[in-house]
């Protein structure tokens, strides 16, 4: 849901088809978080966010695109990363998102494991038409 | 192709990673650190993961494997040099490193491996 307040400076859409896109869009969101002066700590909770949701994506949608916005509300300043793909879709949100629920060969640490990571996280699913996640993390949160 | 070097030290082999893992790479480095185990009749493996920047559950579940087929093989498996913020954000994943010894740095993970497969000839000598 498009929060109002949000106004994004910056904004750069990624595909996910294969493995090595990983890496390089976290190598991408690394570099911005550093750009905005983003503390260590934090831009490896959200680069590892990241890469637990585009794995994802690759593991049970077959790919998808990812969206990295530089982004401020009120006196924050953040990176939003918007993760949508065109697969499977999820057909119990609250069961995905429980810690060790896995349909596929990861740990089932995905979803729940990214939530943690990141200062807000929604998710949106239609099954048969995709899966949208979004997660912000602020500089300074 | 890119390729992970794995030193041998004594009885125990070296990793170090300094690169971010993908399926290909990490899949070859499972396999050769067990074929280099086999071939040097290795005791311990010192994995050390300074230069890496990300721990996901991808990169834990490799971690986790390669320790489990160092075990079937007598040998033990300790991952040194974590950065502090990977530490912070691999609790907060909540990602369990099953099986996997750790240690500070370099010198400490030695001592570990040591005293684990120490311990291991003493009673195999009795």
């Amino acid at each position: 849901m498009p929060n109002p307040t949000i106004k994004v400076t910056a904004t750069e859409t990624m595909a996910i088809g294969v493995e090595r896109d990983v890496i390089h869009l976290t190598a991408y969101v690394r570099m911005q978080a550093v750009l905005i002066g983003m503390s260590v700590l934090n831009q490896t909770k959200l680069i590892t966010a990241a890469s637990e949701l585009a794995r994802n994506m690759l593991n049970y949608a077959n790919g998808g695109n990812v969206t990295i916005d530089l982004m401020h509300r009120d006196k924050q300043t953040g990176i939003r990363l918007i993760f949508a793909d065109k697969g499977p879709g999820i057909a119990d949100i609250e069961l995905a998102m429980q810690d060790e629920y896995s349909t596929g060969s990861g740990m089932g640490l995905g979803l729940p494991g990214a939530r943690r990571l990141v200062s807000e996280f929604s998710i949106e699913s239609t099954v048969g038409q995709g899966t949208t996640v979004t997660i912000i993390k602020w500089t300074n949160g | 192709m890119e390729r992970i070097p794995i030193l041998k030290m004594g009885r125990f082999l070296l990793v170090t990673i300094q690169v971010d893992l993908y399926d290909r790479l990490a899949l070859d480095l499972e396999a050769n650190i067990i074929g280099a185990i086999t071939k040097n009749n290795a005791s311990g493996v010192l994995i050390d993961i300074s230069a890496v920047s990300i721990v996901d559950s991808f990169m834990g579940r490799i971690l986790s494997n390669i320790a489990s087929m160092a075990r079937v093989l007598d040998a033990e498996t300790v991952v040194v040099g974590m950065q502090p913020a990977v530490a912070i954000t691999l609790v907060e994943l909540g990602l369990p490193l099953k099986g996997v010894y750790t240690a500070l740095n370099v010198e400490k993970g030695m001592e570990l491996l040591r005293s684990k497969t120490l311990s291991d000839d003493a009673e195999s000598d009795d």
